[in-house]
């Protein structure tokens, strides 16, 4: 294991460093060597990409904050505009300086105004002598922004002159980032996934004090045994532990065994996180409602996921509509006149036989029809007369609201509107019923 | 018609009351989020709520009063319209949540407002900032009046987001705000509500895992709308107090649309209001449609014009001729002996509303819980066959009669209990008498069944004594006649205790389900023109169009353009000449070809004294009255411009609809 050693920090910071970032040593000796000492100028700008979840936001937090260097640290995603984002990096510049006097607002339209004002801020602070740093989490935003946005933070050194690196975290390659006009190649620096030795010691870490780090590490293990196959989200595997974990301690509060006593543990807890796995984790019903659950140890049929509650209620004439939209879509115009026209009577049966036949039209998905061929085909699987009335066309804009209809061609109302079907053929068979 | 806006605002509290019922539910659950704040998860309603989009609207209305007055002064209602991008969204949320702030504290202070009105930067840290400084306040607040007024509100209450129509907002839009309002929970206490109108699966298909992940959705089911309809219906229809009653057409064209269309109770209430106002604006006899008080009084000061309107009734006109005719005589000719009738009859009535509506729901729980259901599961469909004719003359009443003679005897007697209380609630005098006879079937039975215990002791004893005896003949002999007899006694009193109620019921019906129709002076209380109804309700555009199109004398009235179908008028105006030709061509239409009949038509005028050069060299004027029904054709979208072929414009529609 590589010990971080740096002659320009105290060791007992980078002691303490190292224990807050379990199995990243390596990538961070190697940050710290590109960032050097505090006055040295850095390395204009660093891409950090890594799967979600692999700890970039927090080994960069830690960090910073550990060893104390200036930074800032914006999201993206949550300041979506160029003008927040740029606004939120000069607020945050100016809160970080030691004199906290109240910080007017100060508008900040263009990049140009950005390095004025960064200027500005970056000498009233006197932090020209150490290297400052602005980190850029979710980076892969700041592509859907103006165009000179990432060339010119990937330069901001050079165009600000002043000791100052940019570190971009995302979770997609720098080869994404590129822009074709051309720009400045970052350093880039992987962090590779946890394994699942890497999970186990970091999930083992924070165990609750009441037990033995022992214990809970057992109790990872057989989590991990559980869930690793299908999540290897380090968040949502910390979720799905503190929600389970006093199921797990249950035996143990009632005496019934003792914290040594795995195998009884073991058999205790599996089946359970298994549910847990099928319900809990796919988000069908809420964590919450799954406490609530444990403490009331009810029976495993009361709780009802998202899913079961499929069935969906539609007035009469909604129903034939959508499933004359299904017809439209899912069967060539050409056989039309075959199935709909009144004349021989085998025609639903062929149809529903012809079209299980060609499941090929099913994998090329709903195909666009006209308003006109969809209400030709309503009125002849409707076994009355329908008068064509408002009502009828407003169900149809309401089913396309409802997601159920999609339009297609869109330029003109009058130009026959074409739509297209979009659910499947399991709820049309709901339906159907 | 001021009867009608009573009746509106009985109605609106009809349906708040209702909502309010179903929403206490989520409004704990919502109490019980407050205190969950800690997790990093956003709590997360979904409420799904049916298809019927128009009403939504209302309960989301009603929703967010309940929380204001209850839980937070905190709540922005998004809808997907106002927010194609992340930053509308937030622009949105924070000018909804501020301004509800304002109207709290506009009494307090005003330098608030001053500040919300500089140009708001539109971020979270803003909003939590906003949050944090309201927060504080109302603390401080609290902390000087001690805790004597706002009490009602939690500490630090939460924001509640309230997403109207999840299903048409853009994916990314929502996604995006959950992230970034996930990342400060801790400092924003934020409650989300998705309202969905298909099916929770929408939030999978919405949201990828990694966002879904971020909330702690908790799912709540309203009120189905038929479920909705029925309790309407029940409070509004099947009430005495109403005094405006629908006729069994008209019900039935109401309920067609709601089944059929839309699903809409609000629709279903407006199309109520509308047969109100057409019955006020149409029988002038409507004045004495109100409570029967008030309706005595009215008939008294009865002019006499609209005692010869009252004459003129066919009911009553049949009652007058069921009467000896010296007191015919009485009722053309006096006033005042005529109002004297009307305020017996329109008692009679009024007792009438009442007995029929305990009596429907007494045959309703007979009827419900028979297999099949032949006279329909749900009380509106009963009270519609009760209303069309004479219900007990139907094959289904008979049917459903046979079928209450077979039920099993802890099901009658339950129903029979259901009765006594419905006859109980009910406020009809004449009911004293039936309860008391339902009461005594109840005890007949409960003797019967103590008769049955007795017997079974008698039987037990007896088999007792079986057992002693060994000789197998007479085991064989004693057991057939024991089973002979109780076949024969038992059942047959059981039996003949069930015709007996079954026959009583039947006694009732024929009673007190007497079709209004068949009532005198029903004109005035039940609205029965279905078909003015169905015009309104029922608009047919296209129809419409075709018919104005097609026969112009429809909407005209102008006696030129009087003629039979067919035939091509030349006085009609020029659209209606093109519509016609059009209708007589395929898909493509040859420009040329239809100027020519055009011109054809139109020149007819002038007869066939018309000389030959003008024939074939089309006149200006007409040429530029072609063009114009063209272009006008074009803009109604009947046809549009093609390129298939050069002078040929294509055809949209197929005339049959």
């Amino acid at each position: 294991m590589p010990n971080l050693e740096h002659p320009a920090y105290p060791a007992a910071a980078l002691l303490h460093l190292e224990s807050l970032v379990p199995c990243r040593e390596s990538q961070v000796s190697m940050l710290l060597s590109i960032f050097g000492e505090r006055q040295q100028f850095s390395f204009p700008s660093i891409f950090i990409y890594g799967h979600t979840s692999s700890g970039k936001t927090y080994v960069m937090q830690t960090l910073l904050n550990t060893l104390q260097l200036p930074h800032v640290f914006v999201n993206c995603v949550e300041y979506f505009s160029s003008r927040l984002l740029l606004e939120e990096i000069l607020i945050q510049l100016q809160s970080c300086s030691s004199k906290t006097e109240q910080t007017s607002h100060v508008p900040c339209d263009t990049f140009n105004d950005f390095v004025r004002l960064f200027k500005q801020a970056v000498v009233s602070q006197e932090l020209q002598d150490q290297t400052l740093y602005i980190v850029l989490d979710r980076a892969e935003q700041l592509r859907e922004m103006e165009a000179n946005i990432l060339p010119a933070f990937l330069r901001l050194q050079e165009l600000t002159d002043r000791n100052v690196t940019v570190v971009l975290l995302s979770e997609i390659v720098w080869e994404l980032f590129r822009p074709n006009i051309g720009c400045f190649e970052p350093f880039t620096l992987y962090f590779p996934d946890y394994s699942i030795g890497h999970l186990q010691k970091i999930l083992s870490q924070n165990h609750p004090p009441e037990y033995s780090a022992d214990f809970y590490a057992a109790y990872i293990n057989i989590l991990l045994g559980v869930f690793y196959m299908v999540c290897r989200d380090l968040k949502e595997l910390q979720h799905l532990a503190v929600l389970n974990f006093s199921k797990y301690c249950e035996p143990v509060v009632r005496g019934e065994a003792n914290e040594r006593d795995t195998r009884k543990l073991w058999k205790n807890i599996e089946p359970h996180l298994k549910k847990a796995m099928q319900t809990v984790y796919l988000r069908e019903i809420s964590s919450s409602q799954w406490e609530r659950f444990q403490r009331d140890n009810g029976e495993p049929g009361q709780l009802k996921g998202l899913s079961a509650h499929t069935h969906v209620e539609l007035p009469y004439y909604s129903k034939f509509l959508l499933i004359a939209a299904y017809l439209a879509s899912y069967n060539p115009v050409r056989t039309d006149k075959r199935f709909f026209v009144k004349h021989h009577g085998k025609i639903r049966k062929t149809n529903f036989m012809k079209k299980h036949e060609k499941t090929s039209n099913h994998l090329l998905g709903p195909k666009p029809f006209p308003l006109d061929r969809l209400l030709a085909i309503l009125y002849s699987i409707v076994d009355n007369r329908v008068a064509p009335t408002a009502n009828i066309f407003s169900q149809i804009t309401s089913l396309v609201t409802l997601q159920l209809l999609s339009v297609v061609g869109h330029n003109d109302q009058l130009d026959g509107p074409q739509y297209k079907c979009t659910v499947s053929l399991d709820f049309i068979r709901a339906i159907a019923r | 018609q001021q009867i009608r806006e009573d009746l509106n605002k009985q109605l609106l509290d009809n349906l708040v009351s209702f909502l309010k019922r179903s929403y206490s539910e989520l409004q704990e659950e919502t109490t019980e989020w407050t205190c969950r704040m800690k997790s990093r998860e956003i709590p997360t309603a979904a409420l799904v709520l049916g298809v019927n989009v128009t009403d939504h609207d209302l309960t989301f209305r009603s929703l967010s009063e309940v929380l204001q007055n209850n839980i937070t002064p905190y709540i922005a209602l998004l809808e997907a319209k106002d927010c194609p991008g992340i930053k509308n969204l937030m622009q949105k949320l924070m000018g909804q949540l501020m301004n509800c702030c304002i109207d709290e504290d506009s009494l307090e202070d005003d330098s608030y407002v001053q500040v919300s009105q500089n140009r708001i930067r539109c971020s979270m840290t803003s909003l939590i900032n906003w949050y944090e400084s309201v927060t504080k306040k109302t603390d401080s607040v609290t902390l000087r009046k001690k805790r004597t007024s706002s009490s009602r509100h939690w500490q630090s209450p939460p924001v509640v987001v309230i997403f109207k129509d999840m299903e048409s907002f853009t994916t990314k839009v929502l996604q995006d705000f959950i992230v970034i309002s996930s990342r400060h929970i801790r400092e924003l206490p934020l409650v989300l509500i998705f309202g969905i109108a298909t099916s929770p699966m929408i939030i999978h298909s919405l949201l990828p895992h990694s966002v879904s992940s971020l909330l702690c959705i908790e799912l709540f089911q309203s009120l189905s709308c038929k479920e909705h309809l029925s309790t309407i219906i029940d409070k509004l229809l099947l009430t005495a107090q109403c005094p405006f009653k629908l006729g069994e057409k008209v019900l039935q064209v109401l309920i067609n649309i709601f089944l059929y269309h839309d699903f809409s109770v609000q629709n279903f209430i407006k199309g109520f209001q509308l047969c109100i106002v057409e019955h006020f604006y149409s029988q002038p006899l409507s004045v004495l449609c109100c409570q029967l008080v008030d309706a005595k009084k009215r008939v008294n000061s009865l002019s006499h014009d609209q005692c010869e309107n009252i004459r003129r009734l066919p009911s009553f006109r049949r009652y007058v001729e069921s009467q000896v005719s010296e007191k015919q005589v009485a009722l053309l000719m006096s006033d005042n002996f005529l109002k004297e009738i009307i305020q017996n009859l329109l008692e009679d009535l009024h007792v009438y509303h009442e007995n029929y509506v305990s009596v429907l729901r007494c045959l309703h729980v007979f009827t419900s819980s028979l297999p099949k259901y032949p006279l329909g599961k749900q009380i509106r469909e009963l009270h519609c066959a009760c209303l069309e004719n004479q219900v007990w003359e139907t094959e289904e009443y008979e049917s459903s009669l046979q079928l209450a003679r077979m039920l099993n005897k802890s099901d009658l007697v339950t129903m029979l209990q259901q009765c006594v209380e419905i006859f109980v609630s009910s406020s009809g005098k004449e009911f004293d008498k039936t309860v008391e006879k339902l009461k005594e079937f109840l005890t007949q039975f409960q003797k019967l069944e103590a008769e049955a215990f007795q017997e079974r002791d008698v039987s037990v004893s007896s088999q007792k004594e079986l057992q002693k005896k060994t000789d197998l003949y007479h085991l064989q002999k004693t057991l057939l006649e024991l089973k002979e007899s109780r076949r024969s006694k038992k059942l047959t009193k059981f039996e003949m205790l069930r015709f007996e109620v079954v026959d009583y019921i039947d006694s009732l019906v024929r009673n007190y389900l007497v079709p209004a129709d068949h009532k005198t002076l029903h004109e005035i209380v039940y609205f029965n023109t279905a078909s003015v109804l169905r015009g309104h309700l029922n608009a047919a555009p296209r129809t419409a169009l075709h018919t104005a199109l097609n026969n112009p004398y429809c909407y005209l009235k102008n006696q030129a353009l009087k003629s039979d179908a067919g035939s091509i008028s030349n006085k009609a105006p020029d659209i209606c000449i093109a519509y016609k030709l059009h209708l007589e061509c395929g898909r493509l239409i040859n420009l040329v070809d239809w100027l020519e009949a055009f011109s054809t038509v139109v020149m007819a005028v002038e007869g066939p004294n018309a000389d030959a050069a003008s024939s074939d060299q089309v006149d200006d004027i007409i040429h530029a009255r072609f063009i114009r029904a063209v272009s006008e054709l074009e803009l109604l979208g009947f046809i549009k411009p093609s390129k298939q072929k050069t002078d040929h414009v294509a055809r949209l529609t197929w005339g049959g609809c």
